[in-house]
């Protein structure tokens, strides 16, 4: 990856994927942190488009920033305007003091790990392998990963359905 | 000047990192949701660049779990966002500093 368009890609894109997470923890109204948040995820498709991952590049792009962030501002708008401050709350040092460790340790540890590096160019196109592979290795997941969705879809309308329905004996 | 595999490692910690802060400081219940997408997203990115860099046998795996994780990451968001207003509507606040139903 010596090419100097994805150097500066690399760059650009992950400047703007911490740049907006930091946005996001500074942002005081919540929906600005929802919009830098949609900003964070953009970034990050763009890195995925670096690491030859385009089919993962366009899901991140669908489900993320389409849905998920849809799903957070319809959230927001269903509860109550005094919770729209972002603000922090008592664990605000404990937390900053965590994130920093976790956040050393970690660099520490992808420095300082002898990685098994492959000597191999990035895949052409990804889809139709992820396809191939999640109907034939992967079939059985992906069912379960069907169910799951159907649950959380059931349970979801279960949990915030208006009146109880009764039942007449 | 290359990218290499520790290049997109910091950054995957990075974002790991603050979105640990944001799950753990925020006092909204949308916020730690926030908090949660992103540690979500640095674990994806971390899974793809093992699968473009790193000696395996099946490099497609890596890719193979990210949906996984994007599909129970959605789970996820999609039931937490439910909880989210039926708390609001059970307590009127989604207030994290609130949530002491199980305190004695």
């Amino acid at each position: 990856m010596d090419d100097t368009g994805v150097v500066i890609a690399f760059w650009a894109l992950s400047l703007m994927t911490i740049g907006s997470a930091l946005g996001v923890v500074a942002a005081r109204n919540i929906i600005h942190a929802v919009v830098f948040l949609v900003a964070s995820f953009l970034g990050l498709a763009g890195l995925y488009v670096t690491l030859s991952a385009d089919f993962i590049a366009v899901a991140q792009m669908l489900i993320y920033v389409g849905a998920i962030s849809i799903l957070l501002l319809f959230a927001i708008v269903l509860t109550p305007r005094g919770s729209r401050d972002n603000a922090e709350g008592f664990l605000r040092l404990p937390a900053l003091a965590l994130g920093i460790l976790v956040a050393a340790a970690l660099i520490f540890a992808a420095l300082d790990t002898e990685w098994a590096i492959a000597d191999r160019e990035g895949f052409d196109e990804t889809a139709s392998l992820i396809g191939d592979a999640l109907l034939d290795k992967y079939a059985l997941p992906f069912e379960i990963a069907s169910v799951l969705l159907l649950v959380a879809v059931v349970g979801s309308i279960v949990l915030v359905r208006p009146e109880p329905i009764e039942e007449d004996e | 000047m290359s990218v290499d595999l520790e290049h997109y490692l910091i950054v995957s910690a990075l974002l790991f990192s603050i979105g640990m802060y944001v799950t753990l400081a925020k006092q909204s219940f949308i916020g730690v949701l926030i908090g949660i997408e992103m540690m979500f997203n640095a674990v994806n990115l971390t899974f793809i660049s093992f699968a473009r860099f790193v000696e395996s046998g099946d490099p497609l795996a890596g890719h193979v779990f990210v949906i996984f994780t994007i599909t129970v990451s959605a789970a996820g968001a999609a039931t937490a966002l439910a909880l989210a207003v039926l708390l609001y509507r059970v307590k009127g606040t989604i207030e994290m500093e609130r949530m002491d139903l199980l305190k004695w």
